[in-house]
């Protein structure tokens, strides 16, 4: 094979695994993109049940409940909207009411939501970024107020 | 006072890093040995002052002076000696001042072993190195000074990060810096390659060492993080496909890309530039995930205190040495000369394909990592890109790459003989396919990537052992004599052979996992739960105290057949110092799987548990191991050391010489 053949077999092979590549990265991102919302954007965006989403906010205060078999109901607010979620297992150390919370999982019906995943912040110093800039959004935060 | 000496000492060592940044390349560019030589001691005296001052950041820790700052905010009376330590390095100014000792370590081994290199060269080098050492020198005492005092001294700290009191802060974080910051070798050597514009065999014998070392601790720190994640998270997972974790896998992908193309530069002087570009890539990753990590962008357990002014800091430092590298590469590239010819069908052709595969991978882990955060500065839309992105297209492409990894051991150099190589791997590939359908055949509902997977990661193992094997048997013989063609094969053979069976051994212990149990309960104690081939249950519930916190512990018996095998004690533990609170999972190690039992709350005497049986689980981090012995195994050959002193033949008359 010449050294013209030989680079231009390389380039193929190149070109068909980026391709490759490609195709499944598109089809892939395609199914995999999880928008984050607050409990207003979900209201004001009028998100169509059945999206998988994350959803964050505050445990709203006296919402929560805990029934057989770790599954467990509370209520995601930023103050100004709420999304009612439940969730059946095992959750974070730092989950309880009144702290920033983010779940993720599908909005079932306009303010029902059903989480698979819930993710609290690893330390009490600080709040998921996302719930703070929501919270921001909705003018319910105070800097230095932490929780 | 000692932490005066700690500032001054940092202090020092940035003008030294200024120094070497400054006068080698300035000799080099002028070939003028005296200025070359200055190299040298600024980088052995860079790393005695960053030493200087580590060591009194760690004696601020240790006798927890809360006059600083740093130890005032992470530290804490009752914590226990070790995590005083390791404390060091569990908060920001901390763990870059370690990942800065490491970059001074690995600035003093070149300086040490450089001798031999070229005079330009080594000033090149050293002074690229320096280059890197004052950005982050200036990082750290501009924004990150670990030394800040606190007046007045409060009477007791903050404590440490409760999930960070564990053993992991002490093994994971410097192994993975030990990785992150051995590229920046890597990435001198390229940069200075480019500034003189020649790049042969020999540059390819000088960085390899360097790269096997720091991939091979990369490869340990992130099966670390994976393992440690694993155990202290409490929900049994080991890869998250966080972007924490992603910006240690992308040098990784980057690194192996490179340890394997520098190895046919070496042997065959082929792809100069192409593994130039990769030794550029794989620390521009390495500076990414510091940035990534560093810089508060991501939400992460990695992220300590976000502050914009650092983010923008190591954003410039990004720019500067990515940029500044791709320049020089756009600039100098076309002076490095082309290498050798060799057929598609070839050691050489299979190793590009290797190539291919872990760059578009990376590539890929690099969108799904990058995309969300562009989009959020872009358009304000908040979105993650989720696991099975990165499992269609990463995991996709690194299984085809598996698929490949026993042809590119069994090909020749130049030109290979495809059937050959495809009749030599034939037993192994009838093996990996029985495996398949026995487990398919015997699984019940699970993923069929399962079995696939488990298939192939028998096929990779025998794979990497047959090519051991028929180079050790030709045609039969005793056993001795097969010891002594043992001893024959050079060492870099058996370290690729050890690293793809490492591959194997942990894509195996990944496929296993789809044949694992799983339950979430609510226990009451003596009540037992089937949990894959095993029986649990909770004997008791009790209280007990730790040095610097309460703990809920439970205690489980595991029991198979009736008899009682493990006995495990999951717990709950409150930290009061920080009002936060752990779980720390109980896990025991059976037939190399694991029974994983993490508790939640306590309602009505019953307890909230998560059961886990993960069979062979433990081959994940076992293959990682493995994978990084066979780097060393590599890097012990001496015939790829240029610079290492003959071996003194009088004292080792006994020992045959090794072949080559």
């Amino acid at each position: 094979m010449t050294r013209k053949g030989r680079r231009l077999t390389l380039i193929g092979v190149a070109l068909c695994v980026v391709a490759f590549a490609v195709g499944l990265g598109l089809y892939a991102l395609r199914d995999s993109i999880v928008f984050f919302y607050g409990p207003s954007e979900i209201a004001e965006k009028n998100v169509q049940p059945g999206a998988r989403l994350r959803v964050g906010g505050l445990v709203k205060p006296g919402t929560l409940v805990r029934s057989a078999n770790e599954r467990i109901s509370f209520v995601i607010t930023d103050n100004a909207h709420d999304v009612a979620v439940t969730y059946q297992g095992q959750v974070p150390d730092l989950f309880r009411e009144g702290q920033g919370v983010v779940a993720e999982g599908v909005l079932e019906a306009p303010g029902k939501f059903h989480a698979d995943t819930i993710l609290a912040k690893h330390d009490e110093r600080y709040m998921p970024r996302e719930v703070v800039d929501a919270l921001k959004k909705q003018g319910r935060w105070q800097e230095g107020g932490g929780t | 006072m000692i932490v005066e000496i700690g500032h001054y000492a940092l202090t020092l060592a940035l003008a030294l890093a200024l120094v070497q940044a400054i006068v080698p390349l300035w000799g080099a560019a002028r070939s003028d040995e005296g200025l070359i030589g200055v190299a040298q001691s600024t980088a052995i005296g860079q790393f005695a002052a960053v030493a200087l001052s580590f060591a009194a950041l760690v004696e601020a820790h240790l006798v927890s002076d809360f006059s600083v700052l740093n130890v005032a905010e992470n530290s804490h009376t009752a914590v226990p000696t070790i995590y005083k330590i390791t404390g060091v390095w569990g908060n920001h100014e901390g763990s870059m001042l370690l990942w800065v000792l490491i970059l001074a370590v690995f600035g003093a081994l070149v300086a040490i072993f450089a001798r031999a290199l070229p005079p330009v060269l080594r000033g090149n080098v050293l002074g690229v190195q320096g280059l890197i050492s004052s950005a982050f020198l200036a990082f750290i005492l501009i924004t990150s000074n670990p030394f800040a005092r606190l007046d007045p001294a409060p009477f007791e700290g903050r404590d440490l990060n409760p999930v960070l009191q564990d053993p992991g802060l002490a093994i994971h974080p410097p192994l993975l810096y030990l990785g992150y910051v051995g590229f920046s070798i890597v990435f001198s050597f390229a940069a200075a390659a480019l500034i003189e514009g020649r790049v042969d065999a020999a540059w390819a014998r000088f960085v390899r060492p360097f790269a096997l070392i720091a991939w091979s601790f990369l490869t340990l720190g992130i099966a670390m993080g994976s393992y440690w994640a694993y155990y202290t998270l409490g929900w049994g997972g080991f890869w998250f496909w966080d972007p924490v974790e992603n910006a240690s896998l992308m040098p990784w992908l980057a690194g192996t890309a490179f340890v394997h193309s520098v190895a046919v530069m070496e042997k065959r002087e082929a792809l100069k530039v192409w593994t130039v570009f990769l030794a550029i890539v794989a620390f521009s990753f390495s500076l990414l995930g510091t940035f990534l990590v560093r810089s508060g962008v991501l939400t992460s357990v990695h992220a300590f205190a976000s502050d914009p002014e650092r983010g923008v800091f190591i954003l410039l430092i990004l720019a500067a040495f990515i940029g500044g590298a791709l320049a020089l590469f756009a600039w100098r590239a076309p002076l490095l000369k082309q290498g050798g010819l060799f057929a598609p069908i070839s050691r050489e052709g299979a190793l590009v394909l290797n190539n291919l595969f872990l760059t578009t991978s990376c590539a890929a882990v690099m969108l799904g990592t990058l995309y969300p955060l562009a989009l959020e500065q872009l358009t304000g839309e908040k979105i993650t890109v989720g696991a099975p992105f990165f499992n269609m297209t990463c995991g996709a492409l690194l299984i085809a790459l598996c698929a490949v990894i026993p042809f590119g051991q069994s090909l020749a150099w130049k030109r290979g003989d495809l059937l050959g190589a495809a009749q030599r791997l034939a037993i192994a590939g009838a093996a990996g396919l029985c495996v398949a359908v026995a487990l398919y055949a015997a699984m019940s509902g699970g993923p069929v990537l399962a079995p696939i997977g488990a298939g192939l990661a028998i096929y990779v193992i025998l794979g990497a052992s047959s090519e051991i094997a028929a180079r050790l048997w030709r045609g039969g013989a005793p056993f001795s004599v097969l010891l002594a063609r043992a001893a024959g094969l050079p060492l870099s053979t058996w370290g690729a052979a050890v690293a793809h069976l490492g591959v194997g051994v942990t894509l195996l212990g990944l496929a296993m996992t789809g044949f694992g149990a799983e339950t979430i309960a609510s226990m009451k104690i003596g009540e037992p739960r089937v949990v894959g081939p095993y029986v649990v249950a909770f004997e008791s519930l009790q209280p007990r105290v730790g040095p610097n916190y309460r703990e809920l512990v439970a205690k489980a018996a595991i029991r198979k057949g009736g008899a009682v095998v493990a006995t495990v004690e999951p717990s709950k533990r409150f930290f009061p110092a920080r009002e936060m609170s752990t779980t720390q999972a109980g896990i025991v190690t059976l037939d190399l799987g694991q029974i994983y039992i993490s508790i939640g709350d306590e309602n009505n005497g019953a307890i909230a548990a998560r059961l886990y049986w993960k069979p062979l689980v433990t081959l994940i981090w076992i293959g990682a191991c493995v994978m990084a012995l066979g780097g060393a195994l590599s890097l012990a050959d001496r015939r790829l050391r240029i610079g290492a002193p003959a071996r003194a033949k009088a004292a080792l008359a006994p020992q045959p010489t090794r072949a080559g």
